[in-house]
């Protein structure tokens, strides 16, 4: 339905997202993650035609958005970052005028207000004046704009920020249910809203692509390995090459900063060495690492097994300085 | 052409529920009646002539600020992504709105109507030099909203929008001052390209098609060079 090939947007100099490629399945709904800056909002932008591409193309449903703009423009039902409302209009003669520029026939008019606002809840506010409402329900009169139309696909930037708890679940709900239907893409920073409503993720950093894949996807790719974080009083370099010596480890990190996860309070001190190790999810080296660094006669202070949540994914794909380090460790050994 | 009449409807609206259309109807309407009635008392003849020429030097003040708000609200609201991304072209996007602001400039001039009726009551004043000189300032009017309406498209704060529409009206404006300093072809050429050089015939009853043909081309330039800007914008930000 969505395709998106060599998506690449400078902003002069500055990039905004480079060589962005990926495809939305019809009735998909995909979940568009990154750190604020990554270029979510850009990629949204150009695929709704609100920003011509430097280079690369957006095509929807066969369609060039950049060619075919007021064709493809009709299919797209688009929620922007800041809910685009005029604040000195009722909801109601705000929804009918973008009925209008939309292009929706007059019969047809009703029906659609009527189901956008029973989908969104706006009864309340229906005849109320849109500056006058709280935040809540602005985001949700820019939502119910989006689904005026019928439209095959759905753009929304970060659909449930400023509502409250009770009213994520509500849209999260209604999102949902418009897959199948509808091709929806999906823009947010929160996590597990992404794991729960949407098919698949792609996560994007500094206009990048970093991955692509379902969250169980994601989450079982790091997961496939497991993660023991050990604390040995020893040598960094060789504490690091003995442990990556050892049968089923896939990679070694050495945690040079102060230790993260530490809950209890203790430090890194000198002489201690904080290492990350992934390894084979059917391979328990734990004994391995025990006899091998007791026979060089460095003590292990800590072990434990670390959970990689969705969270950690994410962060772990985006912080890629980091993982290039422990690569370079990695090598070194 | 159905959408372009959706967003004229919308900003007609916008213009009446703000206080900007009356507090500027306002100000247009004291000082056109009050030069009206000034220059009645002294030359005590039932003529516009003097009146026309002054409304529209005021208008020259009032139209930035009347267009300040059209397309330079949207992109800070953020409601340009709305409409840039439903299936409007840009042209009935700009076009609506530049017609919201000449219909509410009409809504002025009409108030000012008034003037010719009382003329009429006490006078038998010649009623050619009136219609043409209404037709001269809604020609003149029209091409300042233009050039308002493309000072709005520049950026996104409103101040900064009046005071270059303001900045443009006036360039061409003062360059009638101008050409009354430098003589032959250039200054003739000068001269031509004041705004309001063109308005005096209309006053005087003469309806010159070249002076019509200035105002309409003058209205149209302004409001390609808004819809170019509105376009261009999706390439840099």
């Amino acid at each position: 339905m969505i395709e998106v090939k060599n998506l690449t947007k400078m902003y002069g100099r500055a990039r905004g997202i480079e060589d962005l490629t990926f495809s939305v399945e019809q009735g998909e709904i995909l979940g568009f993650l990154g750190p604020n800056g990554a270029g979510k909002t850009t990629t949204m932008r150009i695929i709704t035609g609100y920003l011509a591409a430097t280079s690369g193309t957006v095509r929807v449903a066969g369609r060039d958005v950049f060619e075919d703009a007021m064709e493809t423009r009709r299919r797209i039902g688009y929620l922007p970052e800041n809910p685009p409302l005029y604040r000195e209009m009722t909801v109601k003669s705000y929804l009918q005028f973008v009925c209008e520029i939309k292009g929706i026939p007059k019969s047809q008019r009703a029906a659609q207000v009527a189901r956008a606002v029973e989908a969104c809840g706006l009864g309340p506010v229906y005849g109320r004046v849109i500056q006058n409402v709280s935040r809540g329900f602005k985001q949700r009169v820019g939502l119910a704009q989006a689904l005026l139309g019928d439209p095959d696909v759905l753009i929304l930037d970060e659909p449930t920020v400023g509502l409250d708890p009770r009213q994520i679940i509500e849209i999260r709900q209604l999102i949902r249910s418009l897959g199948g239907k509808h091709t929806v893409i999906l823009s947010s920073h929160i996590l597990p809203e992404v794991s729960m409503v949407c098919g698949r993720v792609v996560i994007i950093n500094n206009g990048r692509l970093v991955a692509i894949d379902t969250p169980e996807g994601l989450a079982r790719r790091l997961r496939g390995s497991q993660c023991l974080a050990v604390r040995v009083r020893g040598p960094r370099d060789a504490v690091a090459s003995e442990v990556r010596a050892l049968a089923g480890v896939r990679s070694v990190s050495v945690d040079d900063s102060e230790p993260q996860r530490d809950a209890g309070g203790t430090h890194r001190r000198d002489g201690e060495v904080l290492l990350s190790v992934e390894t084979e999810l059917s391979a328990d080296v734990r004994e391995a690492l025990f006899f091998k660094m007791a026979e060089r006669g460095w003590p292990i202070l800590e072990m434990r097994f670390v959970d990689l949540s969705l969270e950690d994914v994410f962060l772990r794909l985006t912080t890629e300085e980091k993982l290039e380090d422990s690569a370079e460790v990695a090598a070194g050994a | 052409m159905l959408k372009t009449w959706s967003i004229f409807k919308r900003e007609v609206a916008a213009y009446f529920l703000s206080p900007m259309a009356y507090v500027m109807g306002a100000v247009f309407l004291v000082l056109s009646g009050y030069f009206f009635s000034i220059l009645l008392f002294a030359t005590r003849t039932a003529t516009m002539e003097g009146t026309f020429g002054n409304m529209a030097v005021t208008f020259i003040f009032v139209a930035p600020v009347l267009t300040m708000r059209l397309l330079a609200e949207e992109k800070k609201l953020g409601t340009d992504e709305l409409l840039l991304t439903s299936p409007v072209t840009i042209t009935s996007i700009v076009v609506g709105k530049y017609l919201a602001s000449v219909f509410t400039y009409l809504v002025f001039l009409a108030a000012t109507l008034v003037y010719p009726a009382i003329l009429r009551h006490y006078g038998s004043p010649d009623m050619g030099p009136i219609y043409s000189g209404y037709l001269g300032m809604f020609l003149f009017g029209a091409a300042c909203l233009a050039a308002g309406t493309f000072a709005s498209a520049l950026t996104e704060n409103q101040m900064v929008a009046g005071v270059v529409g303001f900045g443009i009206l006036l360039l061409f404006w003062i360059l009638g001052w101008v050409s009354a300093a430098v003589t032959g072809p250039v200054g003739d050429a000068i001269s031509a390209l004041s705004i309001l050089n063109h308005f005096d015939d209309f006053q005087k009853g003469i309806i010159d098609l070249s002076h019509t043909v200035y105002y309409l081309s003058f209205a149209f330039t302004f409001l390609f060079l808004a819809v170019r800007t509105i376009d261009s914008r999706r390439w840099s930000a």
